[in-house]
Order: C-alpha cells, then sequence, then structure tokens
C-alpha cells in the first residue's frame, strides 16, 4: 500500500436482489485515490454511484472485492470496526443535510463527538471551531430548520468535521441548493480539504461544477467505471488509473 | 457512547413525543401502582396477623399431649406410628423431665373440671380452668376489672364477664371482693388393691392430698367438695382466645390451687382404667426465648409425646400468604403486563418515526450497540419515572384502603388498624422491577432499531 494512497478499491461489486433479478449496482470497480485528492463521482441515476460512496464510508458491505483504506479492508471488518471507522475517519455530507431537527446546530456538530466519546469541555471547543471553519459564528442555539438551505449545509460539514476525519465524502452536496449557494458550499469543500489535508470524494450529476472544483473525474455506468479524467487544478499527489489498468489478471 | 450522553440523549428523545411517551409512563405507573398496591396490602394483613398472633402471648407456649389421646384427627404423624397404645402418657416423672429441659421455665398442667359456683343461693354452671401466674401477661387480662391473683395458690377467682353476668344480672362488677362457693369433684385414689380384683374398697374420709398416688392404686372415687372462693377479678374474654383446650372457659383459679383441691378431670377415669396412676390431658410448656420454641419442642417430641405450638400455626399461616401474595403480585402484575406492551408499542412507533435519524447517527459514527443502548436508555428511563409515579399511585391508593377500612372497622366499634403496609424494600424492588420489565420489553425494539440499514434508511427523501 502506497503511503499517498488513502482509498483503493479492488474489483469492487455491489449486488442487490430483487424477486428474481439481480441489479449489479456496482459491477467491479477499481480505483485508487490519492491521499488529499478531491474527486467527484459522476454518472445518472443508478449509475452506482452513490452507492460506491456508501461503501467507501462503510455503510454497507461489497458483495465481492476490496474497499482498502489505510491498508485495512472494509470489506473484511466487523459491524463495531465499521462503525468506529465511520466514527474517526470519515465525515459525510448528504443532499438532504440529514441534521437531526430536535437538535440545536451546537448540538448537531456535538453529536459525532458522543459517539467518539470526546471529553465534554474539548466537545464545546471543537464544536466552536468546526463552525468557525464554515463560516458559521450565529445562531448557533437555532434549529436546523430555521437555517436556509446554504446554512444548514454549512452545519452538515461542521459536523462532518467534528471528529477530524481524514476523509470527507459528500453525496450530491449541492442537490438541494441554488447554484450561488452550492458553489459557495463546495468552495468551502475545497479550502477544507486544502488546509486540512482531507481527501473528498463528491457525488454529483452536475459536471460543470465537478469540472471546476474537483481535480479528476470519475464516470460511472451501470455499476461500472468508464472514464476518468484529470480536471481543474492539477492533483498534489496519488494520480488515478483506470479500473481496466488496474484489473488483475 | 458514555452513560451520561445516552441517558441524555434517551431523554431528549423521550421529551420529543410528550403525549406518547408520557401515556406509555403513565401506564407502566398504574401497573406498578396495582402491583405495589396489591403487595402491600399482602404484607399489611400478615403484620396484621402476626400481630394479633404476638398479643395472644402463646409463641413462648408449647402444648404437650399424649399420643394415646386424640388418636381419630387422622394426623399424618400419627399414622406412620403404629404403636400409639404404648405411647408414654404425661405423668408426673414426664411433667417433672419436661421441667428441667433447656430453656423451659414452667410445665403447667391443663386442668379443666365441671364446676358449679354457689352464690346468693343460687348454683351456677361453668368449666374452670387453672390459670399460671404468668397468665398475668395475656392480652386478655387488658380488659381485667379488679385484680389478678395474689399468689399461684391463692382461694381466689376469677370470673368471665358472661358468667359473672349469670350470678349477678344487674352489676356483675359488685361481686369483686364477695366470696363465692364452688362445688367441685375430688378425686380420692383407693388403696392399693391389686391383689383383690373385683372387690372395691372404699376410701371414705381419706383426705386426697396425694399428689403421687402409689403406681398400685388405679382406681379412684369421687367426692363433692365445696370450697370458699373470693372473687377478685372480671375479665371480658378467656385468656389465650380459647385455642388452649376444647370447651370454653368460664371460672378462673389459680394453677396450684387446682392442683392442691385434686378436682377429678375427664382424664381421671381413662387413667385409671388404663392403670398408672394419674395422669395430665395436657401440659402447658413455657419457653424463656420464643426462638427456642422449637428447640423445645423437638426435645418433647424425643420424648414421645404430641406437641403443638402457634409456632406451627405460624407455619402454615406463612404458606398462606406466600400463596396470597403470589396471587396478590400475580394479579397487580397484569397491569405491568399490558403496560410493557405498551412499552414495546411506543418504542417500536418510535424506531419507525426515527429511521431516518437512525441512519444518519450511524453515518456519522454510531455504532449497532449505540442505537440499542439508546433505545434501552429510553425504555428503562420509561421504566424509572413509570415506577416513581407507580409508587406514589401505588401510595395514594393503599392510604385510601386505609381510611376505607378504617371507617369500615370503626363503624363496627373495632379499633381501626393498617391493613395496607408500604415496606421500604417493596419502594426500591417496584422501581427496580418497572426498570427491568421496561428493559425486557425495549428488547425487541432496540434490536429492531439496530439492525437498520442506514443506507436504506437515508436513500429517499
Amino acid at each position: 500500500m502506497n503511503s499517498t494512497q488513502a482509498v483503493r478499491t479492488d474489483n469492487v461489486c455491489r449486488h442487490y436482489t430483487m424477486g428474481n433479478s439481480v441489479i449489479r449496482a456496482v459491477d467491479g470497480i477499481s480505483l485508487t485515490i490519492g491521499r488529499g485528492e478531491f474527486v467527484a463521482l459522476l454518472g445518472q441515476s443508478g449509475s452506482g454511484k452513490s452507492t460506491l460512496l456508501n461503501l467507501l464510508a462503510g455503510l454497507d458491505r461489497p458483495t465481492s472485492g476490496s474497499v482498502i483504506v489505510q491498508g485495512r479492508d472494509l470489506a473484511q471488518m466487523s459491524s463495531e470496526d465499521l462503525a468506529r471507522y465511520r466514527r474517526n475517519d470519515v465525515g459525510m455530507v448528504f443532499q438532504a443535510f440529514h441534521l437531526i431537527p430536535a437538535m440545536t446546530i451546537t448540538e448537531n456538530v456535538e453529536l459525532p463527538m458522543r459517539f467518539a466519546e470526546v471529553d465534554r469541555t474539548e466537545r464545546a471547543q471543537r464544536v466552536r471551531e468546526s463552525l468557525e471553519r464554515v463560516g458559521l459564528g450565529k445562531r448557533l442555539e437555532h434549529r436546523p430548520s430555521e437555517l436556509s438551505g446554504g446554512e444548514q449545509q454549512r452545519v452538515s460539514l461542521a459536523r462532518a468535521l467534528a471528529n477530524r476525519p481524514s476523509i470527507l465524502l459528500a453525496d450530491e452536496p449541492t442537490g438541494n441548493l441554488d447554484s450561488r449557494t452550492g458553489e459557495d458550499i463546495l468552495n468551502l469543500i475545497r479550502d477544507v480539504s486544502l488546509s486540512l489535508g482531507m481527501t473528498v470524494v463528491m457525488v454529483t450529476h452536475e459536471r460543470a461544477l465537478a469540472e471546476r472544483f474537483a481535480q479528476r473525474l470519475i464516470f460511472l455506468a451501470d455499476g461500472k467505471l468508464i472514464s476518468t479524467s484529470d480536471s481543474g487544478p492539477p492533483a498534489t499527489s496519488g494520480l488515478g488509473r483506470t479500473g481496466a489498468e488496474e484489473a488483475r489478471a | 457512547m458514555k452513560g451520561y450522553d445516552l441517558l441524555d440523549l434517551a431523554v431528549r428523545n423521550l421529551r420529543q413525543s410528550k403525549l406518547r411517551n408520557g401515556l406509555t409512563t403513565v401506564g407502566i405507573s398504574v401497573g406498578v401502582a396495582s402491583l405495589v398496591a396489591m403487595l402491600s396490602l399482602g404484607v399489611g394483613l400478615q403484620q396484621l396477623a402476626t400481630r394479633r398472633l404476638a398479643g395472644s402471648g402463646m409463641f413462648d407456649t408449647v402444648f404437650v399431649t399424649s399420643k394415646q389421646d386424640f388418636r381419630d384427627f387422622n394426623r399424618d404423624e400419627d399414622r406412620k406410628d403404629q404403636h400409639l397404645e404404648n405411647a408414654p402418657v404425661l405423668d408426673e416423672p414426664a411433667r417433672l423431665k419436661m421441667t428441667q429441659l433447656q430453656y423451659v421455665t414452667e410445665v403447667e398442667p391443663e386442668i379443666r373440671v365441671m364446676g358449679e359456683i354457689v352464690s346468693n343461693g343460687q348454683t351456677h354452671f361453668g368449666f374452670v380452668t387453672g390459670l399460671p401466674m404468668s397468665a398475668r401477661e395475656n392480652e386478655a387480662f387488658d380488659s381485667l376489672q379488679g385484680k389478678f391473683f395474689s399468689r399461684s395458690d391463692a382461694e381466689e377467682v376469677i370470673l368471665l364477664k358472661d358468667f359473672a353476668k349469670e350470678l349477678e344480672p344487674t352489676n356483675p362488677v359488685s361481686l369483686i371482693g364477695k366470696e363465692v362457693t364452688l362445688r367441685y369433684g375430688e378425686r380420692q385414689p383407693l388403696a392399693a388393691d391389686s391383689d383383690n380384683v373385683g372387690r372395691p374398697t372404699m376410701s371414705e374420709g381419706q383426705n386426697s392430698s396425694t399428689d403421687n398416688p402409689s403406681p398400685d392404686s388405679y382406681g379412684f372415687s369421687v367426692v363433692r367438695k365445696m370450697q370458699a372462693l373470693k372473687v377478685v377479678g372480671i375479665i371480658d374474654d378467656e385468656p389465650y382466645g380459647g385455642m388452649r383446650t376444647v370447651s370454653r372457659g368460664r371460672i378462673f383459679l389459680p394453677v396450684d390451687l387446682t392442683e392442691k383441691l385434686n378436682m377429678a378431670q375427664f382424664t381421671d377415669m381413662r387413667s385409671s382404667l388404663r392403670g398408672g396412676g394419674k395422669n395430665y390431658q395436657t401440659l402447658t410448656v413455657r419457653v424463656k426465648d420464643p426462638a427456642k420454641v422449637s428447640q423445645v419442642q423437638d426435645a418433647i417430641k424425643q420424648m414421645g409425646f404430641r406437641t403443638f405450638s402457634i409456632l406451627d400455626a405460624t407455619k402454615s399461616l406463612r404458606r398462606f400468604f406466600t400463596v396470597l401474595d403470589l396471587f396478590l403480585g400475580i394479579f397487580g402484575s397484569l397491569a405491568l403486563a399490558v403496560a410493557t406492551l405498551a412499552i414495546i408499542n411506543t418504542l417500536v412507533m418510535a424506531v419507525l418515526e426515527r429511521r431516518r435519524e437512525i441512519g444518519v447517527m450511524k453515518a456519522i459514527g454510531a455504532s449497532d450497540s449505540d442505537v440499542k443502548k439508546l433505545f434501552f436508555a429510553e425504555a428503562g428511563a420509561m421504566g424509572f419515572f413509570g415506577g416513581l409515579l407507580g409508587i406514589a399511585l401505588g401510595f395514594a391508593i393503599g392510604k385510601a384502603i386505609n381510611i376505607g377500612t378504617g371507617i369500615y372497622l370503626r363503624n363496627h366499634q373495632l379499633p381501626a388498624e393498617p391493613v395496607w403496609i408500604l415496606p421500604t424494600w417493596l419502594i426500591g424492588a417496584a422501581i427496580a422491577f418497572s426498570i427491568i420489565v421496561s428493559l425486557l420489553a425495549g428488547l425487541y425494539p432496540a434490536s429492531r432499531a439496530a439492525k437498520l440499514d442506514p443506507v436504506q434508511t437515508l436513500k429517499y427523501e
């Protein structure tokens, strides 16, 4: 395992059985994402990009193949270890924000630290730190429903950063936002990833945005990797290879 | 997740649907209340019964009878014993032997004879009972008017109020201090006559102070005697609740006086047929410490006698109350069982409602066991609050029962006594039980929540 690699998948598959037919949501994808790289997964609905993201997040298990993160295969890990991986190594941002409506902004950002058993005195400081990083300093005791979409996504990002993960996984982070706010969020994500050296994998279907912010675009269709192309600013590390190149003999 | 955070999140979640969780908690509290009310009633009734028995002052007493007597009562222990004819009789040596047993303070014969009191030229029939001096402590003498016997062989008499009314219908108390005459049958042993079977021997004019007749004098005669007695007191109820003997005594003499008078007893006839001198029908053995009663009882059983103590009665009483408690407990648990279903229902609803939230929590790092613990904590919190509320409610119900029975008892001219007692252990036990039951009820919803697939729950908008 190369130390510049953040994530590697080896011929990973995720098949669902629906009635008599098998749906190959992810069908033999092999790719490598470098440390600190900003990668966009593109494809149409049903191309398998969200399923792949869930596999990288350890929320889902591959039917076959492996997902290697920091030298460990997520496919082989216990559900308790996967939870720990999600808690400490991964931050997630969703299209629908997925904030807990009953909790205030502060409490939402604090929640992952409760699972990580972070000391209570340290939490307050880290909440503040995370919220400052995403540019939120006011209305911290408000509920998510009292905030605009862009603000909610910022809170969601702050929550993802709370446990200081090394990988940020974003599932259509701009999908529920107008184009200006979406750009703001992506700028923010890029800034954060650059300043913290965080690897970012973003699922999107907006190619224009992806080209502007991601270092590399990976195109999926029918669960298979179609092409991978560099775009935007040059990658700092970890050149991507196609599945064909990496497919084992 | 740490305990504090777990509880914080649980209580927070409970407060999200106040009405639903509140109703469920009230449901639990009703269950706990019914359980507490029922069990406390059981405890109260048991204490009431024990108090009543303790008041009778018989916890330190063992009653001894010969196995030759009362044989037709179908006792198990007797059926095992095939040689009852040869069972030892309660004679003087046996009595002496019992007196020497450890922890025994006194052994008094049960003396009960028929007699007549002559007062104002009229005769009144009644059973005469001998009382030891220790009987003074019995609760029957709480109602004593006048005095107790001055000595154990004083020529004095205490009368039962009903009997005194027969003598003096208008003012029975006026009898105190007056002299009455007791007419009774004296037992006079015959001279030794084993060699002269078939030739009755008379013993007229012979004085009868022989407590230890020669073993050969199997016969006796009964002679009418008179004894002047001074009435010293009047009591409302018979001491020992009449438990010691079959028929109710109404005339009470000091026990040593009755022995001195050598009154002819029912058993005398029998022992004379059997031979072997004077026998006692029942001996009352008083034990120094109620805790030693069973020890003394065993020692006397070893001697071959049949024994009975109030301990035997409390044993069966305790068994009865165990069954009663069980019954009340099952009855009280029914409401709690229904409440358990309410918890399951509430939590399953909560799992369905919070699918998305559970998925998010898992996505940001909650493990399956975190989710499980969270729902357990919610169930436990409902159990705890339900338990607290239930204790309060049960307490109120119990107080109502006490007030109700108090009014009832007073209406029947009886002193009000609490029949419902809430012991402290029951408070703790009820809350613990409520929490445990709630946690059990949370098992299914919690594992269901833990098994939720985050991918599925986060998929749809």
